[in-house]
């Protein structure tokens, strides 16, 4: 479904991602891992457009998205969520999604008019559902500046998935939570595969990646230095020798 | 009660100076160009019904059209800058208009005199009113009708799917983007608006005072655009009346009697007022 073909990002000297080769096939669970400042991020921020490659190419679902810019890879069902949570604040939780709401299936079953200029009733079903997955429906007329750090994250996550996304890149999404808040966002990743969304984590938190993915690739400089079932990544040398040091 | 029906002309057609300016504000852009689309309203319906002796209503629908026309043309290349390199690309794009409207000049006769703008002097005998035979009060409510207009489109507008994503647009580009909104498509469509707003406030600001120049369209007119949705705050289009009353009545009629002192106090007030009201007049804190 996703492919990286050789891809790199340099910033000046900076290689951050250097001729990384990745395939990520439909329905799976990805996880990409690596220490701090490895490339994880880069990754995410390539695949959606947010920066251009500097070589190599990335093709998705047959189709290389080159210079595509974000808005248009979003349309193709590219969605992502932020590592440093980035909702817009000032906006109700109803409205953060009503926002999202980008996707060829919501412009095309709506006429321009309503999808721009229709009030909140057309879409409140839609929004609703979001809303009881992400249980967030108690907050939804809440301003996302006042969401708990907890809740901020699901928002994100229910954001993301207004756009109706086929692939979903989570960058860190259990960054500050605890372990209670890591089960949830476990199972709320299981049941998004089960919708039929193919699914690339990004994540520090080893609990949570190797509970659910079925693959998993290790950067490191911005290589990849191993990939494999989660056993195999576990007990490869390069692996240890990246996270531990020396060694 | 003349000079309140005057105050009350002043008050709407800087609402709508301040509104054309607030719908871009909303998406983070500062523009200091508002002043040259009313400018390009007021000089095009102006020469409407003067030199083509167009009725008032089509006249101000085309000086607003050109209006939102030109701002769609500007905000292509302009809003792919931000910040601080907008506040200069809108600033030179406003001084240039200001003087191409100091060197226009396009005259016709008619009867004895010759009539249209004349550069630097201005355009002047823009009489429609008069003769039309309207009552200052006739004209006040005339432009009320507007001001109200475009003030219930906005307020409709801020309620709209189109409302919130200008809002996101104006918090969070970056993540506005990446759910999706092309940036440029919300960016420049705030701008055509408010360029269509500002067109229309500028016919009729030249049909009610007659006499327009480029002088009337300079840096201190683009300032006062943006000072008004600031001053009143973002949370809705009643801020930005709130500012135009406080600034337009209170502050520079209500303290006229002061004198040379009005100008100190008038710094002095909005700075006081923003302290205040950090948010605006009518904003909300959230966080």
């Amino acid at each position: 479904m996703l492919e990286l073909r050789q891809a790199a990002r340099h910033f000046g000297g900076v290689r951050a991602v250097d001729g990384l080769d990745l395939q990520v096939a439909r329905g799976q669970i990805f996880g990409l891992i690596g220490p701090n400042g490895s490339g994880k991020s880069t990754a995410v921020n390539i695949v959606t457009g947010l920066f251009p490659l500097t070589s190599g190419d990335i093709v998705y679902d047959g189709q290389s998205l080159g210079a595509l810019p974000t808005h248009r890879r979003l349309q193709l069902g590219i969605a992502r969520t932020f590592q440093n949570i980035r909702l817009f604040g000032q906006l109700t939780v109803w409205q953060n999604l009503w926002v999202a709401q980008n996707s060829p299936e919501d412009t095309g079953r709506r006429g321009f008019f309503s999808r721009w200029l229709g009030g909140q009733r057309g879409v409140r079903g839609e929004i609703a559902e979001l809303l009881e997955f992400s249980g967030l429906a108690a907050r939804q007329d809440e301003m996302a500046a006042n969401l708990s750090f907890g809740e901020q994250r699901r928002l994100e996550l229910a954001r993301a998935l207004a756009t109706r996304p086929k692939l979903l890149l989570l960058d860190e999404p259990a960054a500050g939570m605890n372990h209670e808040e890591i089960g949830q966002l476990r199972s709320r990743i299981l049941q998004l595969r089960e919708r039929g969304i193919t699914i690339l984590l990004v994540e520090h938190v080893m609990e949570l990646v190797m509970g659910v993915t079925d693959r998993i690739a290790v950067l490191n400089f911005g290589q990849k230095i191993a990939e494999g079932t989660p056993a195999e990544v576990r007990n490869d040398p390069a692996v240890k020798k990246a996270y531990l040091g020396g060694a | 009660m003349e000079f309140y029906y005057g105050l009350a002309q002043i008050v709407g057609v800087h609402t709508l100076l301040g509104l054309s300016a607030y719908i871009v504000l909303l998406t983070g852009q500062v523009t200091m160009a508002q002043a040259a689309f009313f400018g390009i309203g007021a000089y095009i319906a102006g020469m409407l019904t003067v030199l083509a002796g167009w009725p008032l209503v089509p006249a101000l629908g085309v000086g607003s059209l050109v209006g939102a026309a030109t701002a769609c043309a500007v905000g292509f290349p302009a809003l792919r800058v931000k910040g601080l390199m907008l506040v200069v690309a809108t600033l030179a794009f406003g001084e240039g208009v200001r003087l191409f409207f100091f060197n226009f000049d396009y005259q016709i006769a008619k009867g004895d005199i010759k009539v249209g703008p004349l550069g630097g002097e201005g355009f002047r005998q823009i009489r429609y009113f008069q003769e039309n035979g309207w009552s200052t009060a006739e004209v006040m409510v005339f432009i009320w009708v507007f001001v109200v207009l475009v003030m219930a489109l906005l307020w409709w507008l801020d309620r709209s799917r189109y409302g919130a994503v200008l809002r996101a647009v104006g918090e969070d580009e970056l993540a506005a983007q990446s759910v999706g909104v092309n940036l440029t498509a919300v960016k420049v469509s705030a701008m055509t608006i408010g360029g269509a707003i500002a067109g229309l406030g500028g016919g009729i600001y030249a049909h009610y005072t007659t006499h327009i120049e480029h002088t009337n369209f300079n840096v201190l007119v683009a300032t006062f655009a943006i000072a008004y949705p600031i001053v009143g705050g973002l949370s809705n289009v009643f801020g930005t009346l709130a500012a135009v009353v406080f600034v337009q009545v209170f502050l520079i009629e209500g303290l006229r009697d002061l004198g040379d002192w009005r100008n100190l106090l008038f710094g002095a007030l909005i700075v006081l007022a923003m302290n205040l009201r950090p948010y605006g007049l009518f904003g909300k804190r959230h966080a």
